[in-house]
C-alpha cells in the first residue's frame, strides 16, 4: 500500500470505531472494546509502518509524504495558489509524533478495558450509569470507547493534516471529545456544593478551550487573508520560504507587528488555551497561564481519560500545532537575532507558567492534581523551549513527555482502584481513594504499579542517563543557555527543581512509609483486571525509558559516541526532526553549565523530597505548612486564579476565586441585568407591546370614528331616512276611496292645466 | 232663439237641477227618484240629438234597470243607514273644489277647440246602420259579442259576490 | 241650432256634479248614483259628438251603446259587492271599509 495511501487511512479505523459502538454494538460491552481495541491497533500498526518507512529516506525533511485533493475552488490568483485543498502530509515532526501518539493511545485504550472493571459483573442495585462503579462493571462502558475512538480520531487527523483547516477540525473533536470524556460521570455530586462536579468541569474546558479557539480561528482567517492559502507547506516551505519572509516583512494592524507576528500570537493564543498556559490554565486548548484553569478541573474525567488527554493528546496537539507552526512563528528569526513577538511571548508565557504549576503543584494532595499541574508545568517548557528557538528540544520533549506522563496517569489510576479495592475490603466506604493522605506503603501492596510509577516519576524529575525526561529536558536547558536567555534558564532549572520535589513527594505519600489508612493496608493488585492495565504501564515504562536515548548529543562526553559505535546514526532524533525545517537547525555545542545545573536541581529535588517526606504519619500535617505558612495556603488555593469558590479554612465559608469575581461575576450581571431585563424585557418586548398598542389603538380610532360613525352610519341613514320617509308619507293610505279619487282627480286636473294650457309647456 | 234651442234649455236646466238633487238628497230614496228624473232628461236630450235608439235604450236599460237595481239594493241596506246626520262625509268641500276646477278646466279646454263639423245631417236610416254595424263582422260584430260576454260575467259575478253564503 | 258647445258644457256640468256625488257622499250607494251620472254625462257627449261630427257613421252610436252595457254590468257588480260588504261589516258607509289603510 502506498504511504500516501496509508497517511490518509490513519485517522479512520477509531472513526469507523466510533460510528459503529454508538450505531450497532452499543449493547454488548466485549464487542465494543474490541472493535475500538482493533481500530486503534490498526491505526497503530500503520502509523509505526509510516514511521519505520520515513526513517528509510535519506533526507526526508525534503522529501515528504504529501498527498491532497482540491476542496474549494478559492484560490489567490497574486499569490498563484489554486482551489483550496484538503490533505495529508507526513513530515518527520509528524513521523515521530504518529509514532508516540500512537501507541500511547494504543496503551490506553488497552488500560482501559481493566480500568472500566472489565470481566466484573454488572451492580445494579450501587452502580448507577452516570457515576462511576464502585466494583461492578462501569455502566456505560461501551460509550467510553467510543468516546475514546472519537478522541483518538480527531488527534490523529490533527496529526495528519496538512492544512490548517483540517487541523482546527480535529482540534475540535478533540475539544467535543473533552467536553463528552471529562462529563463522563455525569450524574455524578459532591457533598459540597462549590466542589466541582464533573458536569461542571466538562463545561469549564469546553467553555475555555473556546475562548482560545476564537483567537485562533481569528489567526487562522488573518493569515488565510494574507496569503491566501492554508496549506502548511506552501506557507511556510514552497519557494524556500519566500512567503514567510514576505509575511516577516509586511506590517500588520498592530503597530510594531509584522503580520507574521500577529498571526503567530493569534495561533498561539489558541493554543494557549489547549496547552492550559496561565492565565487560562482553567481553560484553554493547551493550558498556558492564563487560560490553564481547566485543566486540573478535567481530573474529574476517569483516569484514562486524563491520561489521554494530558499527556497523549490534546495538550500535546497545542503543543504540536505550535511546533509545527514554528518557522510561522519564528518568520525572519535565525539563530542569535533577537526573538520575534510570537517567540517572545511563548518564551516569556512558558517559563512562567512551568514555574507557577510546578509551586501549586507542590501543595496538592490529589494525586491527579499534582500530575495535571505537573503537566501544565511541563507543557510551558516545550513552549518556552519553542520561543527560545530550541525546535529540536521542544520536540523531543514532547515525545518523551507524551511516554512518562501517561504513564504517570496510568499508574494514578491503578493506584486509585487499588486503594478502592482496599476500601471495599475494609468496609471502609466514604474516603476520598485519590487523597494521597489516605495512602502509603503501596510499595508493598502493589509492586508492579509502584516500579513503573517509580520510572515515570523518575523521567519526569530528569533522572540522569537512563530515564527520556532527562535527555530532552537537559536539551531544554541548553538551548536556553545556549541562546543566552538567562531569565528563562534560570526559571526552568528552579522548576526543574520543584519538578523532582514535588515528584518525590508524591512518590513517598503514596507508595513509601506505612499504609495511613485501613484501605491502604488491604489495597492490591492482585485482582485480573489490573493485569490489562499493568501490562499498558510496563509497555510505556519501557519507552519511558528509552525514548530519550534517541536524541543523546553528539558532543554528551562519555555517552555521546556511544549510538554512533552501535551502529546508530548519532543524535538520530536532532538529525531526522532537524530536517523539517528550512534551515537544520545546527547541533549544539556542549556547554557543561546546563549539564550540571540538571543533574543539581534534579538529584537534589529527588533527595530533598524523599528526605522530608519519607515517613509520614496518618494525621500529620503537611511538613511544608508550617515553614511556608500563609504562602502554603496560597499554593494549595491555586493562588485563587479560578472561577468558582474556595473554602476560607480560617472561616469557614466560601469566597469568589479570582475569575470568578473579575469574569463570571459581571458577565451573569450583564446577562441577567442588562440583556434580560433591559433589552430583552424592556427593549424588545417594550417595543413589541407598544407596536400591540398602537396597533389597538389604532383599530379603536378607525372603528369609533370612521367605521362606525361613517360607514354603518351612512347606510344606517339611508335606512332611517326611507324608513322615516315611508312612516310619514303611509298616512296617505287611509283606506278610504273616495280620498284616493280626490288625490286622483287633483293630479289629473293638474296635469291637464300644465298639458293643455296655451302657453305652458306642452 | 229658436224653439229647439228653448227645449233644450229647459232639459238642460232640468238635468242639472235633478243631478245636484241626486247627490244633495238626504233621503236616499228621494236621490234614487231624482236619479231616474235626471235619467229620463237624458233620454229627452238624446232624442233632440236625433238618437231615438239610444234614447229608449236609455230609458228601457237605465230607468228601468239600474235605477231599479239602485232602489233595490237601498232597500236592502236600509236599516243601517240612517237619513237623519250629514250625508257628506268630511272632505266634502274639497270634492267640491275638485269638482268645479275640472268644471272650470273642461269648459276651458273644450272652449278651445274647433270641431270640424259636419255638413251632413243625421240620416234616415241611421238606426239600421246601426243594426247593421252591430253584427256586421267588418264592423262592430267583435265588441258586441264581447259585451255579451261581459254582461254574462257580470250577472255570474254579482251572483256569485252577492249571493248567501249559507 | 244648438251649438256643440252647449251639449259638451252640459255634459260637462253633469260629471262634475256626478264627481261631486262620488267624493263626497258616505252610503255608497249614494256613490254608485253619482258614477251613474257621470256616465250619463259621457254618453251625452258622445252622442253629441256624434250628432255633429259623424252623423253617418255607425260608431257613435255604437260607442254609447258600448257604454251602456259596461254601466250595467258595474252597476250590477257594484251593488252586489255593497250587497256582500253590507252582510259582512254591516255598514253602507263608505268611510268605514278602510280595511286597506296602513
Amino acid at each position: 500500500m502506498s504511504s500516501e495511501l496509508m497517511t490518509w487511512l490513519i485517522p479512520l479505523p477509531p472513526l469507523l470505531a466510533f460510528f459503529l459502538i454508538v450505531l450497532f454494538t452499543n449493547r454488548s460491552k466485549g464487542l465494543s472494546h474490541t472493535v475500538a481495541i482493533v481500530a486503534i491497533a490498526a491505526s497503530w500498526a500503520m502509523s509505526w509502518m509510516i514511521f519505520f518507512r520515513t526513517l528509510e529516506v535519506e533526507h526526508f525533511g525534503q522529501a515528504v509524504i504529501e498527498n491532497w485533493v482540491p476542496w474549494l475552488p478559492f484560490g489567490s490568483e497574486e499569490v498563484g495558489t489554486e482551489a483550496l485543498a484538503m490533505g495529508v502530509l507526513v513530515d518527520p515532526l509528524t513521523s515521530v509524533t504518529l509514532f508516540f501518539v500512537s501507541l500511547t493511545c494504543f496503551m490506553i485504550f488497552v488500560y482501559s478495558v481493566g480500568y472500566g472493571n472489565w470481566g466484573k459483573p454488572r451492580d445494579l442495585r450501587h452502580d448507577l450509569p452516570g457515576n462511576p462503579p464502585h466494583n461492578g462493571i462501569e455502566p456505560l462502558y461501551s460509550r467510553f470507547f467510543a468516546f475514546l475512538s472519537l478522541f483518538a480520531f480527531g488527534m490523529l487527523l490533527l496529526c495528519v493534516a496538512d492544512n490548517l483547516v483540517l487541523l482546527f477540525v480535529g482540534w475540535e473533536i478533540m475539544g467535543l471529545c473533552s467536553y463528552l470524556l471529562i462529563g463522563f460521570w455525569y450524574a455524578r455530586q459532591y457533598e459540597s456544593p462549590h466542589q466541582i462536579t464533573p458536569r461542571q468541569a466538562a463545561v469549564k474546558a469546553f467553555m475555555t478551550t473556546r475562548v482560545g479557539d476564537v483567537l485562533m480561528l481569528l489567526g487562522i482567517v488573518y493569515l488565510y487573508a494574507q496569503t491566501g492559502t492554508l496549506s502548511f507547506r506552501e506557507i511556510m516551505y514552497a519557494h524556500e520560504g519566500e512567503m514567510l519572509t514576505k509575511l516577516a516583512a509586511t506590517p500588520s494592524y498592530i503597530v510594531g507587528l509584522s503580520v507574521a507576528g500577529l498571526a503567530g500570537l493569534l495561533l498561539f493564543a489558541g493554543a494557549v488555551g489547549k496547552s492550559a498556559q496561565f492565565p487560562l490554565h482553567m481553560v484553554g486548548k493547551y493550558a498556558q497561564f492564563p487560560l490553564h484553569m481547566w485543566l486540573p478541573d478535567a481530573m474529574e474525567g476517569p483516569t484514562p481519560v486524563s491520561a489521554m488527554i494530558h499527556a497523549a493528546t490534546m495538550v500535546s496537539a497545542g503543543v504540536y500545532a505550535m511546533i509545527r507552526l514554528f518557522p510561522l512563528l519564528s518568520a525572519g528569526w535565525h539563530h542569535g537575532d533577537p526573538l520575534t513577538a510570537p517567540m517572545w511571548a511563548m518564551a516569556f508565557i512558558g517559563a512562567f507558567t512551568a514555574l507557577f504549576a510546578a509551586t501549586i503543584a507542590v501543595a496538592q494532595n490529589d494525586v491527579k492534581k499534582v500530575l495535571a499541574y505537573s503537566t501544565i508545568s511541563q507543557l510551558g517548557y516545550m513552549i518556552a523551549a519553542l520561543g527560545v528557538g530550541a525546535y529540536i528540544a521542544a520536540a523531543f520533549h514532547l515525545v518523551t513527555h507524551a511516554f512518562f506522563k501517561a504513564l504517570l496517569f496510568l499508574g494514578s489510576g491503578s493506584v486509585i482502584h487499588g486503594v478502592e479495592h482496599g476500601m471495599h475490603h475494609a468496609h471502609a466506604e466514604g474516603l476520598d481513594p485519590q487523597d494521597m493522605r489516605n495512602m502509603g506503603g503501596l510499595r508493598a501492596k502493589m509492586p508492579l504499579t509502584f516500579w513503573t510509577f517509580l520510572i515515570g516519576g523518575l523521567a519526569l524529575a530528569g533522572f540522569p542517563f537512563v530515564t527520556a525526561g532527562f535527555w530532552s529536558k537537559d536539551a531544554i536547558l541548553g538551548g536556553a543557555w545556549e541562546g543566552g536567555y538567562v531569565v528563562v534558564f534560570v526559571t526552568l532549572a528552579a522548576t526543574a527543581f520543584l519538578t523532582a520535589f514535588y515528584t518525590m513527594r508524591q512518590i513517598s505519600l503514596t507508595f513509601l512509609g506505612e499504609p495511613r489508612t485501613q484501605a491502604a493496608e488491604h489495597a492490591s493488585e492482585s485482582d485480573p483486571i489490573f493485569r490489562w492495565m499493568l501490562f499498558a504501564l510496563v509497555v510505556l515504562a519501557f519507552f519511558a525509558v528509552t525514548a530519550g536515548w534517541a536524541g543523546i548529543p553528539e558532543s554528551f562526553p562519555g555517552l555521546g559516541g556511544l549510538p554512533h559505535a552501535l551502529g546508530f546514526t548519532a543524535n538520530w532524533f536532532h538529525e531526522f526532526v532537524g530536517g523539517a525545517l528550512l534551515e537544520h537547525p545546527p547541533a549544539e555545542a556542549f556547554d557543561v553549565v546546563p549539564l550540571a545545573t540538571s543533574l543539581v536541581v534534579a538529584l537534589g529535588g529527588l533527595l530533598l523530597g524523599w528526605w522530608v517526606y519519607r515517613d509520614i504519619r496518618a494525621g500529620a500535617r503537611d511538613p511544608l505548612e508550617a515553614p511556608l505558612g500563609p504562602i502554603y495556603t496560597l499554593l494549595k488555593n491555586k493562588y485563587y486564579l479560578d472561577t468558582g469558590k474556595y473554602r476560607d479554612e480560617a472561616t469557614g465559608e466560601y469566597r469568589d476565586n479570582l475569575y470568578q469575581f473579575l469574569f463570571v461575576r459581571p458577565t451573569i450581571w450583564l446577562s441577567e441585568t442588562l440583556v434580560s431585563a433591559v433589552v430583552d424585557r424592556g427593549l424588545i418586548d417594550g417595543t413589541l407591546h407598544l407596536i400591540g398598542r398602537v396597533a389597538l389603538r389604532l383599530g379603536d380610532i378607525f372603528r369609533n370614528y370612521f367605521d362606525a360613525p361613517v360607514v354603518n352610519g351612512f347606510g344606517d341613514l339611508v335606512a332611517e331616512v326611507v324608513k322615516r320617509f315611508g312612516r310619514n308619507f303611509r298616512v296617505i293610505q287611509t283606506g278610504k276611496v273616495q280620498q284616493y279619487l280626490i288625490v286622483v282627480m287633483a293630479i289629473v286636473i293638474a296635469l291637464g292645466v300644465v298639458m293643455f294650457m296655451p302657453g305652458l309647456g306642452r | 232663439m229658436t224653439s229647439l234651442q228653448i227645449i233644450f234649455l229647459a232639459t238642460a236646466a232640468a238635468t242639472l237641477i235633478s243631478s245636484l238633487m241626486v247627490v244633495t238628497a238626504r233621503n236616499l230614496v228621494h236621490a234614487a227618484l231624482w236619479l231616474i228624473v235626471s235619467l229620463f232628461t237624458v233620454a229627452v236630450l238624446f232624442v233632440l240629438l236625433e238618437a231615438g235608439f239610444l234614447a229608449a235604450v236609455q230609458v228601457v236599460l237605465y230607468i228601468g234597470a239600474i235605477a231599479i237595481l239602485i232602489i233595490f239594493a237601498i232597500m236592502l241596506t236600509r236599516r243601517v243607514m240612517q237619513d237623519t246626520g250629514p250625508q257628506t262625509n268630511r272632505q266634502w268641500w274639497l270634492s267640491a273644489l275638485i269638482a268645479a276646477a275640472l268644471l272650470a278646466a273642461l269648459i276651458f279646454t273644450l272652449s278651445q277647440v274647433q270641431y270640424p263639423l259636419s255638413t251632413a245631417g243625421v240620416p234616415d236610416d241611421s238606426l239600421r246602420t246601426l243594426g247593421r254595424a252591430l253584427v256586421d263582422p267588418n264592423q262592430y260584430m267583435l265588441p258586441f259579442e264581447v259585451a255579451s260576454v261581459l254582461l254574462l260575467v257580470a250577472l255570474i259575478g254579482s251572483i256569485v259576490v252577492a249571493g248567501d253564503r249559507k | 241650432m244648438i251649438p256643440l258647445s252647449w251639449y259638451l258644457t252640459l255634459a260637462a256640468a253633469v260629471f262634475c256634479v256626478g264627481l261631486y256625488g262620488v267624493l263626497a257622499r258616505k252610503n255608497a250607494v249614494a256613490i254608485l248614483m253619482g258614477i251613474e251620472l257621470m256616465l250619463n254625462a259621457v254618453n251625452i257627449n258622445l252622442v253629441a259628438f256624434w250628432h255633429y261630427l259623424t252623423p253617418t257613421l255607425a260608431s257613435g252610436q255604437m260607442f254609447a251603446i258600448i257604454v251602456f252595457t259596461v254601466a250595467a254590468a258595474e252597476a250590477a257588480v257594484g251593488l252586489a259587492l255593497i250587497i256582500s260588504i253590507y252582510r259582512r261589516r254591516n255598514t253602507v258607509v263608505a268611510e268605514e271599509i278602510d280595511l286597506m289603510k296602513w
